[in-house]
């Protein structure tokens, strides 16, 4: 019934199946709508938080969502600025990630802010000095720049290009898309690395606390240094995915051998710096202002094993898989380590921010535990259905894989 | 924020933070208003593009 | 940037606290002040003190040990109006702040908030190690008839913004306006005090200008067994302790070995 929308020498499943998957995504997006409709109007008492956990789930999926979608920026650099031509078979995808990454870490802010509607008061009377402000003016701009770049993409659609304004409208922003991706980059740099300056200024929270360079902390640059070392393997986790839902083949193995390569290094030269960074942190920042390493693992299930599983099993493991040829070309490998190293840049995003928190810096103030409750898992959960839904939209009616008519012949 | 809000003060935090804002802003602007006159006189001169495929 | 607001605007003053730790019973009546004084909200069943709002609140420390030595302190922790490392815009909550709603005056030392410009982003609570911020959880309510009680010179507080104690600032510009009103430009030091200072029975706080030599807080803070919590953090809050009790002094506060005066690692 659509078959004039899909794009042409490619096949897609009926329209009657795309639509009874699209409802099924909608049920779990619903259950989230009616958490964030709930926070709304009823205030932030909907959820677990409290004055000992001002900062939760969301801020840590929000600072996670991001590193993940550094997909986007990285490959974009890698493509337009290092010209790994390549790359040009993934690039669009890793747009469409990065569109919805962001679109909902912008979605869950304006969720946790207590005042929504008093949202703009970070651009109109802005305090320079917070990292947070330089995170909420790169992320916008970022967005407008993912925007910008997704534009094309849907006026490449078969019917819309069929149009001469649209058509030549695309074809000139795809001409300027290195300037577009070099404006993107530098963007990106700040507010990775700005996410990281969120704990990492904090110096009334020993745990959070990180000497620096300027005004930086070390962890802006360990923020930067591991998205773009996850952004990769997010890109290939997400295409996989993809693949498997498609049930063929979208993006040829040496595209993403080049990305699990080049994140496998990545990730490498962040847990070594993590590591000189940790015991720094440990030797020096913390113990000079009378908090020793024991008491940040001192309350369960904030224990030692956090930081074990964080740099050992989900940050080793996977640079490992990811270094040596035979395991990265081994596909259920691949995907392990791209699980295991996406999973630890979340948790390492968790721990910046709620660990920070939960541990208790007043000697006479006592630690209590937080869990999240469905409206915030249900409100965080709400990116994947909404994402899975715009992925399933992009590749049915958009040539978002250039590589697939080739791959696939009908 | 701009420059006649009160809380602006002359120092170099403002301007460079501010103004990198303005700056991405105005090549933002300046970006897609090239590439929409671009391509409004391609559609105009009815001259035929060659396709980026 | 901020001292050159402060040109031509006169004297500075840095209002400050000190804490007598053997005086406080623990009675709570500087809590109780606190929240009349200050419209504070509450609800029926305030019984989780996670999502309560307080702006003083008393903690009890116990020395562990058993009869005949067993001995207890409180105490009490209003916000500690942080002057922070030595450069301004370093107050923890205040450098941190993406919207400017709450600042550092250097004309008086007070840590403002504003609450109409809060969107309650929290990124302050996150900074604060003294949980000394508290958030708007829910709307503010009143029983029947009581909002008729309320301070008219305190304005009550949205949901979903973050508060803390002003050091009654409210009180500061009464006595301002009374001073000025008898073209006089020094208020005294009885002139301006926190309700907390005044409720207390047993004289535990003492307040006023820390910088003002004729003030007791001025002689306090520099008495031997004066301390600040978590001073080697270097938030150099403006809220002292005292107490002549040596392990009160060492369970208060964080040590590491090289501290002098006295106070040695527990």
């Amino acid at each position: 019934m659509d078959s004039a929308l899909i794009p042409e020498g490619v096949k897609r499943c009926p329209l009657k199946w795309f639509a009874v998957w699209i409802g099924i995504l909608n049920v779990p997006l619903m259950v989230g709508v009616v958490g964030a409709l709930l926070c709304w109007g009823l205030a932030l008492n909907q959820t677990n938080m409290n004055n000992n956990y001002p900062f939760a789930l969301w801020i840590a999926a929000d600072l996670g969502v991001i590193a993940l979608g550094a997909g986007a920026f990285f490959t974009g650099f890698l493509r337009y600025i290092v010209k790994i031509d390549e790359l040009n078979n993934i690039v669009n995808f890793t747009v469409v990630i990065g569109v919805i990454c962001y679109a909902a870490a912008l979605g869950i802010l304006a969720i946790d802010i207590g005042q929504p509607l008093r949202g703009w008061f970070i651009f109109w009377h802005a305090n320079v000095h917070s990292m947070l402000t330089e995170v909420a003016f790169c992320i916008s701009c970022y967005f407008m720049v993912l925007c910008i770049e997704y534009v094309p993409l849907i006026l490449e659609n078969r019917q819309i290009d069929k149009f001469r304004f649209p058509h030549a409208f695309s074809h000139r922003l795809h001409e300027m898309m290195p300037a577009i991706a070099a404006v993107g980059v530098f963007l990106s740099f700040f507010h990775q690395g700005s996410l990281g300056g969120v704990p990492g200024v904090l110096y009334g929270r020993p745990f959070a606390y990180r000497e620096g360079f300027l005004v930086w902390p070390w962890t802006f640059f360990l923020f930067i240094l591991s998205a773009i070392a996850c952004g990769p393997c997010f890109t290939i986790l997400i295409t996989k995915i993809t693949e498997k839902f498609a049930r063929k083949q979208l993006v040829k193995r040496n595209v993403i051998d080049i990305l699990a390569r080049i994140s496998g290094w990545l990730l490498a030269g962040y847990l070594v710096l993590k590591i000189l960074d940790t015991v720094y942190w440990v030797s020096s920042t913390a113990a000079n202002v009378g908090a020793p390493a024991g008491s940040f693992y001192a309350n369960e299930p904030f224990g030692v094993w956090v930081l074990i599983t964080e740099v050992g099993i989900l940050g080793v493991i996977p640079a490992i898989i990811l270094l040596t040829k035979r395991a990265r070309e081994n596909q259920p490998l691949l995907m392990l380590a791209c699980l295991l190293n996406c999973t630890g840049i979340f948790m390492n995003r968790w721990i910046m921010t709620v660990q920070s928190l939960a541990v208790p810096v007043m000697p006479f103030d006592k630690f209590f535990s937080y869990h999240p409750n469905w409206v915030e898992w249900a409100t965080t959960l709400m990116p994947l259905w909404a994402g899975a839904i715009v992925i399933s939209l992009s590749y049915r009616y958009l040539p978002i894989f250039p590589q697939e008519k080739e791959l696939n012949p009908l | 924020m701009f420059p006649f809000a009160f809380e602006w003060a002359n120092d170099p935090v403002h301007f460079v933070f501010m103004g990198s804002l303005y700056a991405v802003l105005v090549v933002l602007f300046i970006f897609m208003n090239y590439c929409g006159i671009r391509a409004t006189l391609d559609w105009l001169c009815k001259k035929d593009e060659p396709h980026h495929h | 940037m901020k001292e050159e607001h402060q040109k031509g605007h006169g004297k500075t003053y840095k209002y400050g606290m000190v804490v007598d730790l053997d005086k406080c019973t623990g009675c709570g009546a500087c809590m109780v002040a606190c929240m009349a004084e200050n419209n504070i909200s509450f609800r029926k069943d305030d019984t989780n003190k996670l999502v309560s709002n307080f702006w003083m609140r008393v903690y009890k420390i116990s020395n562990g040990l058993p009869f005949p030595d067993a001995d207890i302190s409180y105490i009490p922790r209003p916000c500690m109006h942080c002057e922070g490392h030595g450069h301004h815009h370093a107050t923890p909550c205040v450098s941190v702040c993406p919207a400017c709603a709450t600042d550092y005056d250097h004309e008086t030392g007070i840590v403002s908030q504003v609450y109409t410009r809060c969107f309650g982003c929290r990124y302050c609570m996150a900074a604060c190690p003294y949980h000394a911020r508290v958030f708007n959880w829910w709307d503010p309510r009143w029983p029947e008839g009581m909002e008729k009680y309320l301070s008219p010179d305190v304005s009550p507080r949205m949901r979903g913004v973050v508060e803390k104690c002003s050091f009654c600032f409210h009180r500061l510009q009464r006595a301002r306006n009374k001073a000025y009103a008898e073209k006089r430009r020094e208020i005294g030091e009885d002139e301006y005090q926190t309700a907390c200072t005044e409720a207390c029975p047993g004289g535990a706080i003492t307040f006023g200008d820390l910088d003002n030599p004729e003030h007791k807080v001025c002689k306090l803070k520099d008495a031997p067994g004066t301390f600040r919590l978590l001073e080697k953090l270097g938030t150099n809050p403006k809220v002292y302790y005292t107490t002549t009790r040596d392990w009160v002094q060492k369970a208060a506060d964080v040590y590491v070995g090289n501290e002098g005066n006295g106070v040695t690692p527990a």
